[in-house]
């Protein structure tokens, strides 16, 4: 019930904001800003008050909603999914934050896709039918895009469009492969049935279930992303509003990682053992090319979308390895990757503000004159090459120490990855706040402090104290 | 005990907090009395440490503050195996080696942030350049002290980051941040190998504890080793990024763009010595390799050797000290390659005086002729800075290794130590003997550019008189000079060597007289610098001098091997090759679109003329169908 009142209560404030906003301008920022707060707590107290074990999927719900089709509404949670949610509810608030000055236009309709996109991502991370999951992953879709089409810069329609189409086509292949599924369990047990659970149970031949996983494979890596169909990412990065790239970045990216997890993981275990070399191959290829094409670019935000997709490379390299150390290493990266990323993108979008650019030759020597910004940027910098200290050092450290004892040859590939980041995080952090002094730029307001300080201060505490989430995904076997 | 231990990097760490969150707003002597005084604090208990670890009987104390992460999960086979508890932990270790690090880190570091709190004050940006000084110290203490390998790569990045942010310092300048970058990544690479050594190491002994996995290795593994051998090169691999060793040291002598005190304090007296650190701390796993201890001896001298050619054509101040740090911690290498573990750390140690003491004063010279650092621009300093001069002479003489200064006693014991050592010998004995006379030779070449002659210089001297400046410098030379006298015991920590000589006796004779047959040479080849009289004298533009200078082509081999390639390599894919394939896709649809859009244009004509064309298209299709048949 509680995760329906959250979703519901995302909508609902949403609607709010959105009429609110023609009723009185700017009311549409606070009313999202308390509801989130509100939900988040809400969502925190009843998990904690609950008090039992979510070692294994809880099934909290589990209502008919399409009769004919057995479909029903169950949603369910587990600690990947409490992790994710938390990340989740986090970064909405952030992104409110930054979203704060930076939208003027159609504000209320903003939040209201906001919300509604995160209300969407919410029920990605708890539906265990896979109908209604399906649901979910377009509900948070449409938002997303339109989120992007219509805030977003120069060339948003083009990079909207190719987003939806990416995505869309993509899980068309999921739904060919649910719909798959469910006839399968039909055919095994006379009925229909979407419920992830039921589908556990299922003994799937392994010559189709490398079918059906490769159909979910593709959705979750397009989602990802993973090279060779990452290239939605850095277009739809550069063109979203600061908060769409910091939602993109940091939880919708996520799901697509989550989906690998338990839908392709634990649904096909051993066509997904049979299939690990290859997504092996690609988590490697995708850390060394998106670190190499970071390094490529002039657009501050195409850089973060680039190292993103160098990041994700590590969680998919972690994932296949289907070893407890590296799982564990990939569920902190996505946490990190989640802050790290988003910080980023929120620090491209505070410098585009104050200098209507994200071209790096137009930036440069901003240490002089914003030198907080300068010591949060190197910060964030180093996290996204891996400092330790910082959180994604213990979630690329424990990813390739898990992969390693698996894989080593993947492993030494990937370590060079370490380089490549070094290498684009510098340049990143070099030319646009070293060098001689170009233009005298604002340093941070405190509200942007806010945002920044409590983006740092989680990377450093999970940085230094992972356990805080490593002790609830200890003891899952793979 | 532990208390003292647990706090040691905290000062600083304060400090630096401090600091960086006033920034400006704090006044000089505020910022140096934070920095300045964490130091002493760090210093002084390190000194209750030492005197508590040698006099009172400890051999180790240890301290646990908290579990970092757990790398056991039940599913590492070498843990089922010895069910071995593969905690990582932020704990420190304290021994004979730490100890001596440790003190050196603090001690020195604290005479090197006196000197900077004089020598920066006129700064604007003061107060940041002590922070990152004292974070400096902080990463530094954390590696010498770390109790596992994964909290001393969190000290060694530390470090890394510090340097960066000092060679960069004055950021302005895209010459300092490109010596900045570069010093970072050519480190980085090394890391990398550092990492995947790690990696290594927990896969077959499932843990990253030192003192255990030590123990474990040396119980499972026999002499030469696969694994050891591979874990050993790729540790090997690290430090040599660190310690700016062949053949990842083209980073140093561009670090020297960071402001002096930065040179004294990371790239001579503690960071670049990480390596040596580092391979002393893991001797037990370098000990179960002989092949890769033959590596490092021969990477030592290769370095010693190409750094003090690379010294003798230089022509500014600071980088002939950067090639003397590159060329001394050769040395080190070279005893640790030997097996002469104590050694290595013991020149390290005198190392970190003697070569702060000639950084510092060399900066007390530059600060004096206004930033002037080219060597053939100074000249006759001896009589117009008596005292900068007699420190440097010392600094000097204790580099050249001149018979009862430290760095005799240190030197002296590592060459000794290569003759019948089974991962030395004699060819290398000879490396370092040749060594040393090029060390003596740079010397001299220095000391006459700079010193002796007439000024070769119009401005008048800025001087400094402060006492504080003065003061540090001081107790350095008291430390160079009698620094050797200080005996360490590091029977807890290293095996005892195996020692029974049987050197032919020659050697140590050789060993002795040949800094003097160097100062002798020079005496008389530099016979033009040390009488100048004030005309200006140019270095040799000489093919051989400029490859030399340019520290023996190394840059540009990378430079056209690796940077160029990879920059190339960017530029041609920055429209993303897949991108443009899936692109495509797009453009294919979109002129079919177009294609078919311009056919409708509304035109009669057009109309009934395609459908005629298309029955006689039509027509001819079917008739050759049927003629066929």
């Amino acid at each position: 019930m509680m995760l329906t009142i959250v979703m519901l209560g995302l909508l609902a404030a949403g609607g709010l904001a959105w009429y609110f906003e023609s009723v009185k301008a700017q009311s549409a920022r606070w009313i999202s800003l308390f509801s989130v707060l509100g939900l988040a707590t809400f969502f925190a107290v009843s998990i904690i008050s609950s008090g039992s074990d979510y070692s294994q999927l809880n099934v909290l719900v589990r209502v008919p909603w399409i009769s004919a089709f057995n479909i029903e509404y169950a949603l369910a949670i587990d600690y990947l999914s409490i992790i994710l949610m938390s990340l989740t509810f986090f970064l909405a608030l952030i992104c409110i934050l930054v979203s704060w000055q930076e939208i003027q236009t159609k504000a209320g309709f903003y939040y209201f896709n906001l919300l509604a996109a995160i209300a969407g991502i919410i029920g990605v991370f708890c539906a265990v039918d896979l109908f209604l999951f399906f649901f979910f992953w377009e509900v948070m879709l449409l938002p997303m895009t339109a989120i992007i089409a219509i805030w977003g810069h120069e060339k948003r329609h083009f990079a909207a469009i190719k987003f939806f189409i990416f995505t869309q086509v993509s899980s068309l292949l999921m739904l060919v492969a649910i719909i798959a599924m469910a006839y399968l369990h039909y055919d095994q047990t006379g009925l229909i049935s979407f419920f992830y659970q039921d589908w556990l149970l299922l003994d799937i031949p392994l010559d189709m279930a490398r079918y059906l996983m490769f159909g979910f494979f593709i959705a979750f890596a397009v989602k990802l992303p993973s090279v060779p169909v990452h290239s939605w990412l850095p277009d739809a990065h550069t063109q979203a509003p600061t908060a769409g790239s910091v939602l993109l970045a940091g939880v919708l990216l996520k799901t697509g990682a989550y989906g690998l997890i338990r839908f392709v993981i634990f649904l096909f275990p051993e066509a997904s053992q049979e299939f690990a070399p290859i997504a092996m191959t690609l988590g490697v290829v995708s850390i060394l090319y998106g670190a190499k094409m970071a390094f490529a670019q002039q657009d501050s935000k195409r850089l973060v979308a680039y190292s993103s997709i160098s990041h994700m490379g590590f969680v998919m390299l972690a994932l296949f390895a289907f070893n407890t150390l590296a799982y564990q290493g990939a569920v902190i990266t996505l946490v990190a990757h989640g802050i790290s990323s988003a910080a980023l993108f929120a620090l491209a979008g505070m410098i585009y503000n104050r200098i209507h650019s994200r071209n790096l030759k137009d930036m440069g020597g901003f240490w002089h004159s914003a030198p907080r910004m300068g010591g949060f940027a190197l910060a964030f910098a180093g996290a996204a090459f891996g400092l330790p200290g910082l959180a994604n050092f213990v979630g690329e450290f424990l990813s390739l120490a898990g992969a390693f004892q698996i894989a080593p040859v993947f492993v030494i590939f990937a370590a060079f990855g370490l380089i490549g980041s070094a290498i684009y995080g510098m340049m990143l952090f070099q030319t646009s706040f070293q060098g001689p002094p170009t233009t005298v730029v604002n340093d941070l307001s405190s509200r942007e402090l806010l945002i920044v300080g409590s983006l740092f201060i989680l990377l450093v505490f999970f940085g230094l104290y992972p356990n805080a989430v490593l002790q609830y995904v200890q003891g899952v076997q793979l | 005990m532990e208390l003292i231990l647990t706090y040691l990097p905290f000062y600083p760490l304060i400090s630096f907090l401090i600091l960086i969150s006033f920034g400006k707003r704090l006044s000089w002597q505020l910022a140096s009395f934070f920095s300045v005084g964490a130091m002493a604090l760090s210093a002084i208990s390190s000194g209750v440490l030492v005197y508590h670890l040698t006099h009172i009987d400890a051999s180790v104390i240890t301290v646990h503050l908290w579990e970092w992460f757990n790398l056991s999960t039940g599913d590492s086979a070498s843990e089922i195996l010895s069910g071995v508890n593969s905690t990582v932990n932020i704990s420190f270790y304290l021994d004979a080696l730490s100890a001596v690090m440790i003190s050196v880190v603090s001690g020195i570091g604290f005479l090197i942030h006196l000197f900077a709190a004089v020598y920066m004050k006129e700064d604007e940006n003061f107060s940041r350049f002590m922070a990152y000084m004292n974070l400096f110290i902080v990463a530094m203490l954390i590696l010498v002290l770390a109790d596992n390998l994964v909290l001393l790569y969190l000290g060694w990045e530390g470090v890394g980051l510090c340097s960066f942010l000092l060679i960069g310092f004055w950021y302005q300048d895209k010459a300092n941040v490109k010596a900045a970058r570069k010093a970072f990544i050519v480190t980085r690479i090394g890391d990398t190998a550092m990492a995947i050594g790690l990696f290594m190491l927990f896969k077959t002994l499932g843990q990253l504890n030192i003192a255990d996995l030590t123990q474990t290795a040396q119980q499972t593994w026999e002499v030469g080793n696969e694994s050891a051998y591979w874990i050993a090169l790729l540790l090997l691999g690290g430090a040599v990024g660190k310690s700016a060793q062949l053949p990842l040291q083209t980073w140093l002598p561009d670090a020297m763009a960071g402001p002096t005190p930065v040179s004294a304090l990371i790239h001579a007296a503690t960071m670049v010595t990480a390596g040596v650190y580092l391979i002393a701390r893991m001797h037990g796993i370098f000990l179960l390799a002989p092949e890769v201890m033959q590596y490092v001896a021969w990477l030592g001298a290769s370095t010693l050797l190409l750094a003090a050619f690379a010294a003798l054509a230089q022509t500014d101040i600071k980088r002939v000290l950067a090639y003397s740090t590159m060329s001394q911690i050769g040395y080190m290498m070279l005893a640790l390659g030997a097996g002469a573990w104590s050694t290595g750390v013991f020149h390290l140690m005198t190392h970190a005086f003697f070569k702060a003491l000639l950084f510092l004063t060399a900066g007390a010279v530059i600060l004096a002729l206004h930033h002037q650092q080219d060597l053939f621009k100074m000249g006759g300093l001896l009589k117009k800075l008596p005292v900068e001069s007699a420190l440097f002479i010392i600094g000097l003489i204790c580099l050249v290794a001149l018979p009862g200064t430290s760095g005799f006693f240190s030197k002296e014991a590592i060459i000794g130590s290569l003759w019948s050592s089974s991962t030395a010998g004699p060819a290398l004995w000879w490396c370092a003997i040749l060594g040393a006379l090029l060390t003596s030779i740079y010397s001299c070449r220095l000391f006459f550019l700079a010193f002796l002659g007439e000024s070769r210089f119009q401005t008048s001297l800025h001087v400094e008189d402060s006492k504080l400046l003065r003061l540090s410098l001081i107790i350095l030379a008291i430390l160079s000079l009698f620094g050797g006298l200080i005996s360490i015991d590091f029977d807890t920590v290293f095996p005892v060597s195996l020692s029974a000589h049987q050197d032919p006796s020659w050697l140590h004779t050789v060993a002795i007289l040949t800094p003097f047959v160097g100062i002798a040479f020079s005496w008389f080849y530099f016979s033009s610098y040390r009488k100048n009289q004030g005309d200006n004298i140019t270095a040799s533009s000489s093919s051989l001098v400029i490859f030399c200078r340019n520290g023996l082509g190394f840059d540009w081999l990378y430079q056209w091997c690796l940077i160029k390639p990879y920059c190339a390599l960017a530029r041609l894919n920055r429209r993303d090759m897949f991108d443009q394939l899936i692109m495509f896709n797009a453009w294919y649809v979109k002129m079919l679109h177009e294609t078919l859009s311009a056919s409708q244009t509304g035109n009669l004509r057009w109309y009934a003329a395609a459908i005629g064309l298309g029955l006689v298209g039509l027509f001819t299709v079917i008739m050759v169908g049927v003629g066929s048949i």
